[in-house]
């Protein structure tokens, strides 16, 4: 049996990309749906990949993450409110979230994981949540707003099925975003010193590695992959923008995190994706799967992954700490 | 012993005598001063004694709160014999989610909770038929006296169940589970068992709060039990202090009646409360990881009654390194 | 000769034990110094006391000023430490481990790369293996390649021929003394082995309980009697 556990994950997911892309092929709806679902899944990953960051260098799991994307997705609107088009707004959102990010590390996280252990801060993320989302609503007000879309609402005809130009965007600024930082980790030398402060933080310091300062930068990459997440979650017509915009988002990328394997990156991706499409295609054909089982089906997976392969997808099969 | 056991009675004395001098309206923002102790009451058997966490008992009080509601509103049922229904039915539900938690530790049980505490609602809004989906279900309202008598009569009765729990056996596999593990097997104390039972009161108790709780709104909807109620659950247990019976009651009325008291004062809007409340929270774990129990406990220089003098009072998951 | 590190009085706990008591000891510019000792006697802690992993007392003195501040601080004065363990980046890969070592270096590093490759020929054709998965002494020779990336002033290793075959052991050792030698570079060495720390150094410690109770010149101590009956075997 051993000998064929290599295999089984690789076959699974082999055979869920054979089924989206011969259902595609069969059935227009299925195409489309699949694709939103894609574009949904995008959402999934980026959220997905902030939480493994911070995850893999910490043990912690950042229950603010979603209400950080919400506060920065305000920012981006507040920007465009006040004149400033589409994509400066979002990258200089990017940047604003970047810094938010670390600094938010350095004045709540940092102070509790001086004296705490993992779970005395993983109840100060709780705090943090709380604290972003009143924000949100103390600063904007909880009445719904209307984000302009990323990409003019066209549609783009592909085999004679018609996608939205919205979705194939988002998916697209996903994927790339997520590109960018993985470019960032291999390529550059503090992506290099961030590694290294995740993986052995002790080894780290012997070489001249600040790695308090590794995490909140960290933090603040993550935010950055929130930001992306919240922005395009704002332009799909499903999500409204308000306070409580990311929570539902915020389980669905748990659920990505927690299947691909809480320490990997790129588990994350293939699982968000994975789940936002098959979620949707679920959503579409099982009659009795209405939207609102959608987050309960995301809770069921997550406890069946957990209890099953702890390790998900992905993951080391060794568990580091406990 | 007997310091602590006159402190109790004067306590329990202000709570009787209260009613008589508050209006109506305080009459039941009393009660719901009970319903947070009831159900942080819950949230401390399984995370200050048994060092399980969760942020999942806003679940459990929809649990309760449906129940109750659906039985008076649909069946006829009178108000008070809904309450040991619910109590049942929290029972059996914690202790079905009691069972795969043992798996689990720590950030993965957080994790898991607190998707559960967002899917339930969800869940309650689909199934409409049965809760009367968002639009909810109206229920006869009660006197302000009559709650909080009904409420702190509750209160009381679990905290008087906790205490005899907490001295027994049971207190000391609670203890034994929260503190090691590995000591606690190898001393035939089977773990599993008592973490589940623990689960089941825990979630028991949290859903007669709910029960009650649907009967001073008179109203409930799945949006009533969402996820901000299981964070002020939270909440109120971290400023208390986990682990302490003390602290109950000062989380209790700290996120009951702190919000009212600003917003009606005009000190902050209703909307900055939460900023407030997560500040605090944040400030908490960083200074006193333990909350205010055990910095009253120090200023007055109590030991707690339910620590033995060999015991820690602070659950070791959140014992500062 | 100049002294490059100086301990005085230094002390260490770790929680309520006390490791190390009242510890001195000078480490001259250009010396190969050796810590001798049974386990537990404090060589690794004292390490660990100049590299700040640990919380200690009493005064270092590095290249005449004080040395203050925890590991990173340390390691931008020019010390170098090789930890027991190696601390090697096991997920990384070996290209990747010593370019980390050159971290806390300014400007381009190719020189330092060349000279790594020439006293370890085989990282060239290793270089994106991951770390991990190297044999225990080649993950030693790749600990102390990474560590001379630092350019350091100061080499500390601890425990170098733990669990390694005496062939490799010698290779080690042979490329201490050249490093030595050559670059003039100032090891503090830490060895159960008594016999090739002894040879391999200029002057030794002896350090029982967190004390030191010997100490000389390295070939003066392979004669002594209580060092021969003790950790020499004869």
């Amino acid at each position: 049996m051993a000998a064929y556990s290599r295999f089984i994950v690789p076959a699974l997911l082999g055979g869920c990309v054979i089924f989206l892309i011969v259902g595609s092929l069969q059935s227009s709806l299925f195409a489309q749906q699949t694709v939103s679902g894609l574009a949904n899944g995008g959402i999934y990953a980026s959220l997905g990949v902030a939480l493994v960051l911070i995850y893999r260098a910490t043990q912690v799991i950042n229950f603010a993450q979603g209400a950080i994307a919400t506060f920065t997705t305000y920012v981006a609107w507040q920007l465009m409110t006040w004149g400033l088009s589409y994509w400066p707004a979002f990258f200089l959102t990017l940047a604003i979230a970047f810094v938010g990010g670390t600094l938010l590390e350095l004045i709540t996280i940092r102070p509790v994981e001086r004296r705490g252990n993992v779970l005395t801060v993983v109840i100060a993320t709780l705090g943090v949540l709380i604290l972003v989302e009143g924000s949100v609503g103390w600063i904007w007000g909880a009445e719904i707003r209307f984000m302009p879309p990323a990409f003019p609402a066209k549609g783009i005809h592909v085999g004679g099925v018609s996608f939205s130009l919205q979705d194939l965007g988002t998916i697209g600024i996903s994927i790339a975003s997520v590109v960018v930082l993985w470019a960032l980790f291999k390529f550059t030398k503090i992506g290099l010193a961030m590694r290294a402060a995740a993986f052995r933080p002790d080894a780290a310091r012997l070489v001249g590695v600040r790695v308090s300062w590794m995490l909140s930068l960290g933090w603040g990459l993550a935010a950055m992959l929130g930001a992306v997440a919240g922005m395009m979650a704002a332009a799909s017509p499903s999500v409204l923008l308000q306070p409580n915009m990311m929570d539902g988002i915020l389980i669905y990328s748990f659920a990505a995190a927690v299947l691909g394997g809480l320490e990997s990156p790129a588990g994350a991706v293939v699982a968000g994706l994975l789940i936002g499409a098959m979620l949707n295609l679920l959503g579409s054909y099982v009659s009795w799967i209405t939207p609102q089982l959608l987050l309960p089906a995301a809770f069921v997976l997550m406890l069946v992954v957990l209890l099953v392969k702890p390790s998900g997808l992905f993951g080391r099969t060794q568990v580091r700490r406990v | 012993m007997k310091a602590r056991a006159l402190l109790i009675g004067i306590v329990a004395l202000a709570v009787a005598l209260m009613p008589f001098i508050l209006s109506d309206y305080n009459r039941s923002q009393g009660a719901e001063v009970a319903v947070f102790a009831m159900a942080i009451l819950g949230l401390n058997v399984v995370t200050g004694y048994t060092g399980q966490i969760s942020i999942g008992h806003g679940a459990f009080m929809a649990l309760g709160g449906y129940t109750t509601a659906i039985l008076t509103h649909d069946h006829g049922w009178n108000d008070i014999a809904t309450l040991p229904v619910a109590l049942l039915v929290g029972f059996v539900a914690g202790v079905v989610v009691g069972v795969p938690a043992l798996r689990f530790h720590g950030a993965y049980l957080a994790l898991l909770t607190f998707a559960f505490a967002l899917a339930v609602p969800q869940v309650a809004k689909n199934y409409s038929s049965f809760t009367g989906g968002t639009e909810g279900l109206a229920l006869p309202t009660h006197t302000g006296m009559w709650l909080y008598g009904v409420a702190w009569g509750c209160t009381a009765a679990i905290y008087v169940v906790t205490v005899f729990l907490l001295h027994g056996r049971t207190g000391r596999a609670f203890r034994a589970a929260r503190d090691s593990e590995v000591a606690a097997a190898s001393s035939g104390v089977s773990l599993a068992l008592y973490k589940t039972f623990a689960f089941g009161v825990s979630a028991a108790f949290a859903a007669v709060a709910g029960s009650i709780y649907v009967l001073i709104n008179n109203f409930v909807n799945p949006d009533v039990f969402g996820l901000t109620l299981s964070l002020y659950i939270l909440i109120g247990a971290v400023v208390g202090g986990l682990g302490s019976l003390w602290g109950i009651l000062v989380g209790a009325a700290f996120v009951q009646l702190l919000p009212i008291g600003l917003t009606s004062s005009h000190v902050i809007s209703a909307e900055g409360v939460p900023v407030l409340f997560g500040a605090i929270v944040i400030i908490v774990m960083a200074l006193v990881p333990r909350g205010s129990a055990e910095v009253l406990r120090l200023a007055m220089g109590l030991p707690n009654r339910i620590r033995r003098s060999h015991d820690s009072s602070t659950p070791h998951s959140l014992e500062a390194r | 000769m100049p002294s490059l590190l100086e301990l005085q009085e230094v002390d260490a706990r770790y929680g309520p034990v006390r490791a190390l008591h009242g510890v001195t000891l000078t480490v001259g510019e250009g010396e190969i110094v050796a810590l001798l000792g049974a386990n537990g006697a404090g060589k690794t802690t004292t390490l660990r006391a100049v590299s700040g992993t640990v919380r200690r007392g009493g005064t270092i003195l590095f290249d005449g000023k004080e040395l203050r501040g925890g590991p990173e601080a340390v390691a931008r004065r020019g010390v170098a430490h090789v930890p027991e363990g190696r601390g090697t980046f096991s997920e990384l890969t070996v290209w990747e481990n010593l370019r980390l070592g050159a971290y806390t270096r300014r400007g381009s590093i190719e020189a330092d790369i060349k000279e790594s490759l020439a006293s370890f020929p085989w990282l060239e054709e290793r270089r994106n293996q991951q770390a991990g998965t190297l044999s225990g002494g080649e993950q030693q020779m790749l600990a102390i390649a990474r560590a001379m990336m630092q350019r350091p002033k100061l080499l500390m290793v601890d425990e170098p021929s733990l669990g390694l075959a005496p062939l490799v052991v010698a290779e080690i050792f042979r490329n201490l003394k050249t490093y030595n030698e050559q670059q003039g570079l100032t090891v503090l060495l830490v060895e159960q082995n008594a016999r090739n720390s002894l040879a391999v150094s200029h002057r030794a410690y002896l350090l029982e309980t967190g004390r030191v109770v010997l100490s000389g010149e390295s070939d003066e101590l392979a004669q002594h009697e209580g060092i021969r009956r003790s950790y020499l075997g004869y």
